[in-house]
């Protein structure tokens, strides 16, 4: 028996409801003491294309997907032809044994290089391209098949509630599916049916219908299928306060903590999960809030990046801490209005979710690729923070975090996310807003001097940092301008007050790296000695720390330095890490090894390796542990190793 | 690192004229139309005695968006064509702030015009005064997005193959709730269109006519005065320009209007609009007092909107720890 150890996976076209089938299974597992990594794949569509969940429970923390599928949940054709060869020997593919002689032909949807690679595999076997010769294939490979006789369950079903009942319970085969899945498991039918009600919190009809038709497929396959099957789920115990979410919500809720009271953003895939979170959740209790005021957050939904941006600098003008949150596409159309905030010293957070690129790129699938974009993005010279974040526990305090540096240091910050954080989910502790700590840096209230005109708004100042008043204090008159500009914040083209004033603005980035401590800077995991040393950023963080363990667990001595604050980039202690590494391998999402070039220009070192992937889709454990391993263990290892897998 | 200077709000005393100037120097050519803008901005704002602390000026680039570095009130001088998005941000961020952009027709109707025509959708409380001279005039003449088309200004190489857009027509497709056109030489006529518009609430438009001396020889000065068309009887010009109030023309939609009236208000805006050549009128074409404001919708979905925006909320406690109770949410969220 395998216990609460499994690889979990469900398909099928868009819009059929495979999301909330399968977040029946991860809030069932979670709700039961489990925790979950979810990884969620869709297509720039909206009704009918493939999409495809993948879910690893443990009882331990899980961070990561990995390659290999043990079970395989289908109520549709294609999503057999697209994930049979993920399946591992003993594993289990259930199916609606009505579709068996589907041809695949019949699957609009399938790419013709899909279509290509099955035929190939299929033909010289003598198997014909149907789900029945794909059944045929990976039986002989030793998975087993479990079919699900969904008609039956549904006659069944007619014969206790009557027709007109029978025809709306057709829409839950999705969950007959998942929870047939879980009957083999023989997990807690109980903790099923609270997965059920929070899915559908609110509506009473859909939950009845759902638990009515789970009742039935949860008892056929305990009945017929559990008995075979290895792997098992059981509920434990926990003490622990634990959520289930996904990035863009631990963002959003980041931001809340944070204080940000004011949020733009135009509609882009994957950032406006988080905007529509947050208008969703625009009001809220405020915990020093007796005297009646209360909490809350204005989202403007604008006309364009462009007015994203530079409306969100008008209210940062104003006193909001002010964010912003886009994908690569949107980024590009705010590079400008970024470059204002430079140079006028706006605190402004925007928040980056990268996908692929370039152009429209795979606007729905992963990529790292925006990392030296957002660094050098706009004309002309500015400082800016850049940060990123490696899980959903770095992205909530990061999010709030990013305002505190946006004001300490007055100017934009970029807080990088990217499409795996934002549509994974998981389980994590309990986040604790009380750990957020608010500094506003050098604001200022009230009257600065007696009467108009006395205030400098650029004040030169020796860290560079200039006592900021907003629109809208008394005694306080501030002009801002795009131009090179004085003190007071009037157009001046003279010479020497452009260096003055280069070098003020300047002055903040050092002024930054001396302020912001290394805790917040960098992570390191593993021995302070080792054989091999990983340096990445950002998401792979969760394959790259599972994938260390498998690693430790053949005595293979490595370990991980991962940077959060990418600008300014903690030069001495990367440097210091990176000097005493015998084998430096860069871990990253991206065609060029983008971060280790980075880390070259800080540091005067050059990593061996590079391991990468940009084929749109995110990093998993075991690409991570083999490729590691195999540049640990291969002299012959090429320089630069390419990651391809995934559906 | 929190810096705190605690003080009153200054004793009113009343401002005048000259405590709205600033002595930075104006390096408009002589001569041009925007002086008379800049005056009956001045003259607005004194005359209304708004607070300088409390008032933005935004403006775009070009020469007239040097206008705030003039004005001793705060000044925002932004990127080429986006004045309307920053205002609106500040706007919505303190709803206490009087805003006004200034700006030409390129940075408004040309590389800004997306922004134009989304901000009358939302009838943010400001106001946008919009310096109308039909040329580029800081990159040395260029035809703006208001030239007619086939009009050879003396700068272009050929005639404008564009034709030029109508400002008022667009204001009003838009959602703009307050329309007027004014004209930089009538600088008493235009301050009280500014003080109009200040004083609605909702999106306020002021197309102004701004002959450019420099780079526009068609729309010039004599030419909106009529110098080319004397009475034969008086040997007097006959002005181009008039003003709509003289001939009885009601602007004005209140609560309560019916459809139908509306719909007769807006032809008779199309009609006014559409005048240009012998006869220009200026004065309010517009002031519709039936669409709620931006804040006002907010307002009602956040009922603390006004009283704590998101440029005043408090957003720490007094342990300097985020105040913000997100207990309910992660309730939502909570498994185990």
């Amino acid at each position: 028996m395998i216990l609460n150890k499994l690889s979990w996976m469900t398909g099928g076209a868009q819009g059929s409801g495979v999301d909330s089938a399968a977040n029946i299974f991860g809030r069932a597992c979670t709700i039961g003491g489990l925790q979950v990594y979810g990884k969620r794949e869709y297509y720039s569509n909206i009704i009918g294309a493939h999409s495809y969940f993948q879910v690893r429970v443990d009882e331990k923390p899980v961070r990561s997907h990995v390659d290999t599928v043990d079970m395989l949940v289908t109520f549709d054709e294609e999503t057999i032809f697209r994930h049979y060869g993920e399946v591992v020997s003993g594993g289990a593919i259930l199916y609606d044994p009505e579709l068996i002689s589907t041809s695949i032909s019949r699957v609009p949807t399938l790419e013709e290089e899909i279509t290509g690679r099955i035929e190939k595999e299929l033909k010289p076997l003598g198997l014909p391209s149907t789900v029945e010769g794909i059944l045929k294939l990976v039986e002989q490979r030793g998975v087993k098949l479990y079919p699900i006789p969904f008609g039956k369950i549904l006659d069944e079903l007619t014969a206790e509630v009557g027709e007109e009942v029978a025809t709306r319970l057709r829409k839950t085969i999705n969950t007959m599916a998942v929870v047939a899945s879980m009957g083999m498991l023989e997990f807690d039918f109980d903790m099923i049916v609270k997965g059920i009600e929070s899915q559908f919190k609110g509506k009473q009809k859909v939950v009845g219908m759902n638990v009515k038709a789970a009742e039935k497929a949860y008892e056929f396959a305990k009945r017929d299928y559990a008995a075979q099957f290895p792997w098992k789920l059981k509920k434990i115990v926990t003490d622990e306060k634990r959520i289930y979410l996904q990035g863009t919500q631990a963002v959003a809720l980041g931001k809340l903590a944070g204080g940000c009271t004011f949020q733009t953003y135009y509609p882009i895939t994957p950032a406006s999960d988080e905007s529509v979170y947050l208008e969703a959740h625009e009001t809220f209790k405020l915990s020093d809030g007796a005297d009646g005021h209360e909490g809350s957050i204005v989202v403007v939904q604008t006309e364009d990046e462009i007015a994203a941006v530079t409306m969100a600098e008008g209210a940062a003008l104003a006193g909001a801490r002010a964010a912003t949150a886009t994908s690569g596409p949107g980024f590009s159309l705010m590079a400008e209005g970024m470059g204002w905030a430079g140079m006028n010293e706006v605190p402004v957070v925007i928040t980056i979710y990268s996908r692929g690129g370039p152009a429209t790129g795979l606007p729905t699938r992963h990529e790292q690729s925006d990392l030296l974009f957002s660094l050098y993005a706009a004309h002309g010279e500015f400082p800016r923070l850049v940060l990123a974040s490696g899980d959903m526990e770095e992205a909530f305090y990061d999010a709030a975090r990013a305002f505190n540096y946006a004001e300490q240091f007055q100017t934009p910050v970029i807080h990088l996310v990217d499409k795996a954080l934002a549509n994974s989910t998981q389980t994590c502790p309990m986040f604790d807003v009380q750990q957020v700590k608010i500094n506003r840096g050098k604001l200022v209230n009230g009257e600065i001097l007696a009467g108009n005109g006395g205030y400098k708004r650029f004040e030169f100042v020796e860290d560079g940092v200039s006592p900021r008043a907003v629109l809208g204090t008394p005694g306080a008159i501030i002009w801002n301008t795009g131009d090179e500009h004085d003190e007071v914040g009037h157009i001046s083209e003279d010479p020497e007050n452009r260096d003055r004033m280069m070098e003020k603005r300047m002055k903040k980035l050092e002024t930054a790296d001396k302020l912001i401590p290394l805790s917040e800077r960098v992570n390191f995991f593993g021995p302070s000695e080792a054989d091999a040393t990983i340096v990445s950023w950002g998401s792979p963080k969760g394959a790259i720390v599972d994938a260390l363990e498998l690693l430790e667990a053949e005595g293979l001595k490595v370990n991980f330095l991962q940077v959060r604050l990418i600008h300014p980039f903690p030069v001495d202690y990367v440097t210091g890490v990176l000097s005493r590494a015998r084998r430096k391998i860069a871990v990253e999402m991206n065609y060029s090894g983008q971060f280790a070039k980075l880390v070259r220009q800080n540091t005067g070192i050059a990593m061996d390796h590079l391991a990468v992937k940009y084929n749109g889709r995110p990093i998993s454990r075991d690409e991570v542990y083999q490729s590691v391993k195999m540049i640990m263990t291969n002299p012959q290892s090429p320089r630069k190793v390419v990651l391809r897998h995934g559906a | 690192m929190e810096l705190e200077v605690k003080v009153a709000e200054p004793v009113a005393k009343k401002l005048s004229l000259v405590d709205y100037k600033t002595d930075y120097h104006n390096d408009w050519c002589p001569g041009c139309g925007d002086f008379g803008i800049l005056s009956a901005v001045q003259m607005a704002l004194m005359e209304m005695q708004l607070a300088p602390h409390r008032t933005v000026i935004f403006s775009g680039i070009g020469c007239s968006s040097k206008t705030p570095h003039f004005v001793r009130v705060n000044g925002i001088h932004t990127l080429h064509g986006r004045s309307l998005p920053f205002a609106i941000g500040a706007k919505l961020a303190n709803p206490d702030l009087t805003v006004i952009c200034t700006g030409g027709d390129g940075d408004g109707l040309g590389i800004g015009v997306g922004h134009f025509v989304n901000a009358g959708r939302r009838n943010v409380d400001f106001t946008y005064i919009l310096y109308n001279n039909g040329v580029y005039g800081l990159t040395k003449g260029q035809a703006s997005p208001t030239l007619k088309l086939g009009v050879k200004t003396k700068s272009l190489p050929m005639p404008n193959i564009n034709e030029g857009v109508n400002p008022l027509l667009l204001a009003l497709a838009s959602g703009f709730t307050f329309i007027a056109r004014g004209y930089s030489y009538d600088v008493k006529h235009l301050k009280e269109l500014i003080k109009q518009g200040i004083q609605h609430k909702g999106s306020s438009y002021i197309d102004v006519l701004q002959p450019c001396p420099t780079y526009n020889d068609i729309n010039t000065k004599d030419w909106y005065g009529g110098e080319d068309r004397k009475d034969p009887a008086t040997g007097k010009a006959l002005p181009r320009v008039y003003k709509l109030e003289s001939r009885g023309y009601d602007p004005l939609i209140k609560p309560g209007t019916s459809d139908g009236e509306i719909r007769e208000k807006v032809n008779l805006f199309l009609q006014k609009s559409m005048e240009w050549g012998d006869e220009i009128p200026i004065g309010v074409f517009l002031k519709n007092e039936t669409v709620s404001t931006y804040e006002e919708r907010i307002h009602q979905r956040i009922k603390t909107y006004f009283t704590s925006p998101p440029g005043l909320r408090r957003i720490a406690d007094a342990q300097g720890r985020a105040n913000a109770d997100l207990s309910a949410f992660f309730a939502e969220l909570q498994v185990t």
